[in-house]
């Protein structure tokens, strides 16, 4: 249970940790509430770490109009906290207190969940659903990318190697909700949904459901229903069970977003 | 020493310098390097809680921050906080409740129930189990752990 041997560094500034990024084996920390286990169990055994942490500048909410930008090196803690999230982001807001638990949510970022892109986690499912922008800079500069495009499968995002997320800008929505079945307080996801409306037209995306979110877009509560594919099966539960419960959210969710 | 970087920190308002290995976690740095054991390591990838610590006054898994992530916090640990009378309620009232058997978990379940006493509002039953929901007990089914948290927070 011990990592495996590898070197460290904080760069300054983004220029130093583009430079640093593009030596070989190199991978960005920042929260590590992910990216440590896996270091922890041998899952992943990168030759260096950079910690993008001492960069400035990635950690600020920013309410725009009809937006909330959000800095990668937000903390969940910091979102939870935040009033102006409650206000114009509850979705966001209702769905990091589901993530983990309050000592995880102190260091686990909002980019690190989105960069690792892992099919149970609540944030991708979030941005999917509010169809949300990525903001991904490198050397080269910045480029940006629909959530939607962003999630390709299983911790696979159209991020560069030499690329890092630097924030997400989510549009606010008229209505909002966010429901997770779990076995226990801060477990993955059995399944769960995010549901956006917005001027009576609905965006609802699963999550621990495939590969990467799923977003169905539907007119009615029978058509969204009928719009499900067959969910992957986990460890404990069938594709059958997990159909059968996302219907249940699905119902639950729909009287919030009429 | 592979990759050794030289970090400063404050434990239990102690300035300490050492040099580490980056791959050293940060429970493991206090319990091997500084003596202080009362931080546990059960599980060592997040799910436990035994090795609850406080870096920079909030709470986090000691097993997922690395000893160099630490470099220029202020580290509290179970010591810390029993040698400053900062538990001493909750340490009562766990005494009382009979709130632990082994007492594996039990540094982390204090460091996890003092950061919601610190909250110092009321909260529900339900609020305490959420809060220590990351912290794992084998012994007691966690009722009397609630009741004594309960207890100090509530009256």
């Amino acid at each position: 249970m011990k990592a495996p041997p590898f070197a460290y560094a904080k760069p300054r500034s983004a220029a130093e940790a583009f430079e640093l990024l593009q030596r070989p084996g190199a991978k960005v920390l920042a929260g590590g509430q992910s990216l440590i286990p896996s270091l922890n169990l041998r899952l992943s055994s990168p030759e260096l770490l950079v910690d993008i942490t001492g960069l400035e500048g990635l950690s600020d909410i920013k309410v725009q109009k009809g937006t909330v930008r959000i800095g990668a090196l937000c903390t969940h803690a910091k979102l939870e906290k935040s009033e102006e999230l409650r206000k114009h982001l509850p979705l966001v807001h209702e769905a990091v207190a589901h993530i983990a638990h309050p000592a995880i949510r102190n260091r686990g970022t909002i980019g690190g969940s989105l960069a690792l892109a892992d099919p149970n986690a609540e944030l991708p499912a979030c941005a999917v659903a509010l169809d949300a922008t990525l903001v991904l800079v490198s050397a080269k500069g910045e480029r940006r990318v629909k959530a939607a495009d962003f999630f390709k499968g299983l911790f696979e995002t159209d991020l560069k190697p030499n690329e890092l997320l630097v924030a997400a800008e989510f549009p606010v929505a008229d209505k909002s909700v966010f429901l997770e079945l779990a076995r226990r307080q801060g477990d993955y996801a059995i399944v769960g949904l995010a549901g956006v409306a917005r001027g009576g037209a609905k965006r609802i995306a699963f999550f621990g459901y495939g590969a990467r979110p799923l977003l169905i877009t539907p007119a009615s509560l029978d058509a969204a229903k009928s719009a499900l594919p067959a969910p992957a099966a986990d460890l404990y539960n069938s594709a059958a069970t997990k159909l059968h419960l996302a219907k249940v959210l699905l119902d639950r969710a729909w009287t919030t977003l009429s | 020493m592979d990759h050794a970087v030289l970090i400063t920190l404050t434990v239990n308002g102690v300035p300490v310098t050492r040099s580490v290995a980056p791959r050293q976690h940060l429970v493991d740095f206090l319990r091997e390097d500084l003596g202080l054991t009362g931080s546990h390591i059960g599980c060592e990838h997040g799910v436990c809680g035994a090795c609850t610590l406080r870096v920079n006054g909030d709470i986090v898994r000691g097993c997922l921050m690395l000893a160099v992530q630490a470099n220029g916090c202020r580290v509290d640990t179970i010591e810390g906080l029993s040698d400053s009378k900062e538990l001493a309620k909750l340490q009562k009232a766990f005494h009382e409740k009979n709130a632990l058997q082994c007492g594996f978990c039990t540094p982390g379940m204090l460091m996890a129930a003092q950061d919601l006493v610190l909250g110092t509002k009321k909260v529900t039953r339900e609020e305490i189990r959420a809060h220590i929901s990351g912290n794992y007990c084998r012994c007691t089914g966690y009722q009397a752990i609630v009741d004594a948290i309960d207890e100090v927070i509530n009256g």
